[in-house]
């Protein structure tokens, strides 16, 4: 059965996300929760020459914001710092392939929160 | 005829379609609908009498006066209580903070408050940042939902200052012997705090036959508006506790060196109150009892019964809290395998069906006890249908499919 929102490749990276577990030792990790449904997202990245070397996640959440986190560590392994803080709510959402209301937009953008909030710490 | 076939054409709210799908309205738990009439008790505020209260000396203010204080009889009178000894607040949350910061005053170091495991946000975080010189204990939840009634006789001693607990679980659904706890509490001359948010909607309540000290709800669980609720108080209690908030309405003398206190029970409301609010509050009230709680009470068992059984035939679906009907509300709170309660929430909504998801307001039962990070919770009230039951269990069947395959 297809639903709009929960597509296919949305199920796929849900039920088997990509890039799923911990690094230690890594550059810098943090962990963002979303205090409304209690899904977290913590993030684990290795930072060689301002580039993503590795990168790992963990936490429980729904369809939308594991799916988010999986594809979302697809993408910026191998990328440069500067590519990453480019990203923004639209590049998400293309990602996911999705329309999302604002009580959902939250989830698909918890990933992507984490990701800058960590790019922020390391920075300082 | 059920009781929902009488009064759901009392509330225009249920006419209408969400998603292109009839509204199915499982999320009472959270808030109620509101009945025409109590939307109307207000309206008629706003376009007839709208003034201010206990100052005016003109007609409208009077006016006002006498259907807030006859909104203040309705409660009064619907859990039995005495002439001062309710009060109105915003809500349970502020019934509480009320109680916690006038009582973190009067206790000294070594007092202990006895909670519970399964309360809400509202009764344990004002206690637990207002009360810190006091110790804060917590009745155990057994793996069936019901409170640990051995733990709670262990954990009541002559310390025990305050013990606070919930009526009904918001989360599990279980109704508390208040009346068996406050009995062993009063024998420690431990004060009873009853949190009534979830409970005093669906069941027949008297604080005589209960003898709690004090009991605190929200109207807009029960029918009314939001932003009202009430602090009942025995009066030997609320006279001897200074006022929480301090401005007009709450003094009988202001001199710039000091102040006296109105009487009970305006002593405990400061500023202009919630007027249409309450007026509206105590419409709800009236409707509520014509009704009858008795037979909203007996209405919800039969709904109940009948939800858990089709429920629980759901494969990979995990009630949280009792399975027996008896002495159990209609709220349920549930996982299903392999979905987070979040996707079923989003499931459900597109088939037109409200219900809520998440950690429910009671964070450390549901990752500390239940541990599970959330959970989807369907609550019913008395216009829900056997009907709606069956359009819950087809959709979360819908969940099953687009998640798993048929």
């Amino acid at each position: 059965m297809e639903d709009e929102l929960y597509r296919e490749n949305i199920l796929e990276h849900y039920k088997h996300p990509r890039n799923f577990g911990t690094l230690d030792p890594c550059t810098i990790h943090h962990k963002e929760n979303n205090p409304i449904c209690g899904d977290a997202i913590e993030l684990f990245l290795i930072i060689e020459k301002n580039k993503v070397k590795e990168v790992k996640f963990s936490g429980q959440g729904c369809a939308i914001s594991m799916a988010s986190a999986s594809l979302l560590t697809e993408k910026i392994k191998g990328m440069s710092i500067e590519e990453i803080k480019k990203f923004n709510q639209k590049d998400i959402l293309a990602m996911l392939g999705i329309s999302l209301d604002t009580l959902r937009i939250k989830c698909a953008l918890l990933s992507l929160k984490t990701l800058n909030r960590s790019l922020e710490l390391w920075k300082n | 005829m059920k009781l929902p076939e009488k009064i759901r054409k009392d509330f225009s709210v249920l006419r209408q379609k969400v998603n292109n799908k009839p509204l199915i309205y499982l999320d009472n738990g959270a808030s109620s609908l509101t009945p025409d009439c109590v939307i109307a008790a207000m309206d008629s505020y706003y376009k007839e009498y709208r003034s201010n209260v206990h100052r005016g000396l003109h007609s409208l203010s009077e006016k006002a006066t006498i259907e807030y204080e006859k909104a203040r009889q309705k409660v009064i009178s619907f859990i039995n209580a005495e002439e001062p000894e309710v009060i109105w607040t915003k809500g349970t949350t502020e019934s509480i903070n009320l109680l916690a910061y006038t009582f973190s005053k009067k206790l000294v170091k070594g007092d202990e408050i006895l909670l519970t495991e399964m309360e809400h946000h509202s009764n344990l975080v004002p206690w637990q940042q207002v009360c810190k010189h006091c110790k804060i204990q917590y009745i155990k939840v057994t793996p069936e939902g019901y409170l640990d009634l051995n733990d709670f006789k262990k954990k009541l001693n002559k310390k025990t200052k305050i013990v606070s607990l919930t009526l009904m679980s918001n989360v599990l659904g279980t109704i508390n012997d208040v009346k068996m706890i406050t009995e062993e509490a009063h024998k420690v001359n431990a004060l009873v705090i009853v949190d009534g948010a979830q409970g005093i909607p669906h069941l027949p309540i008297d604080v005589k036959v209960l003898d709690c000290d004090f009991l605190a709800f929200s109207g807009h669980k029960m029918l009314g508006p939001t932003g009202i609720g009430v602090l009942y108080g025995k009066k030997k209690h609320l006279q001897s506790l200074d006022p929480f908030l301090y401005g007009g309405d709450m003094i009988s003398e202001v001199q710039f060196s000091h102040s006296f206190w109105n009487d009970l029970p305006w002593k405990f409301e400061a500023g202009t109150p919630q007027i249409a609010e309450a007026i509206g509050f105590g419409r709800a009230i009236e409707y509520l009892q014509s009704i009858g709680m008795k037979n909203i009470q007996e209405y919800e068992e039969e709904i109940t019964k009948y939800a858990l059984e089709k429920l629980q035939k759901i494969k990979g679906l995990k009630i949280q809290g009792p399975k027996d009907s008896k002495n159990r509300g209609s709220v349920f709170s549930f996982t299903i395998e392999g979905i987070h309660p979040h996707d079923l929430a989003t499931i459900l909504d597109r088939e037109g069906i409200a219900v809520r998801a998440g950690n429910m307001c009671a964070m450390p039962l549901v990752t500390e006890v239940l541990k599970v990070g959330s959970v989807c919770r369907a609550s019913f009230y008395c216009y829900n249908t056997f009907e709606e039951v069956d359009a819950l269990v087809k959709a979360l069947q819908k969940a099953q499919e687009i998640f798993h395959g048929r």
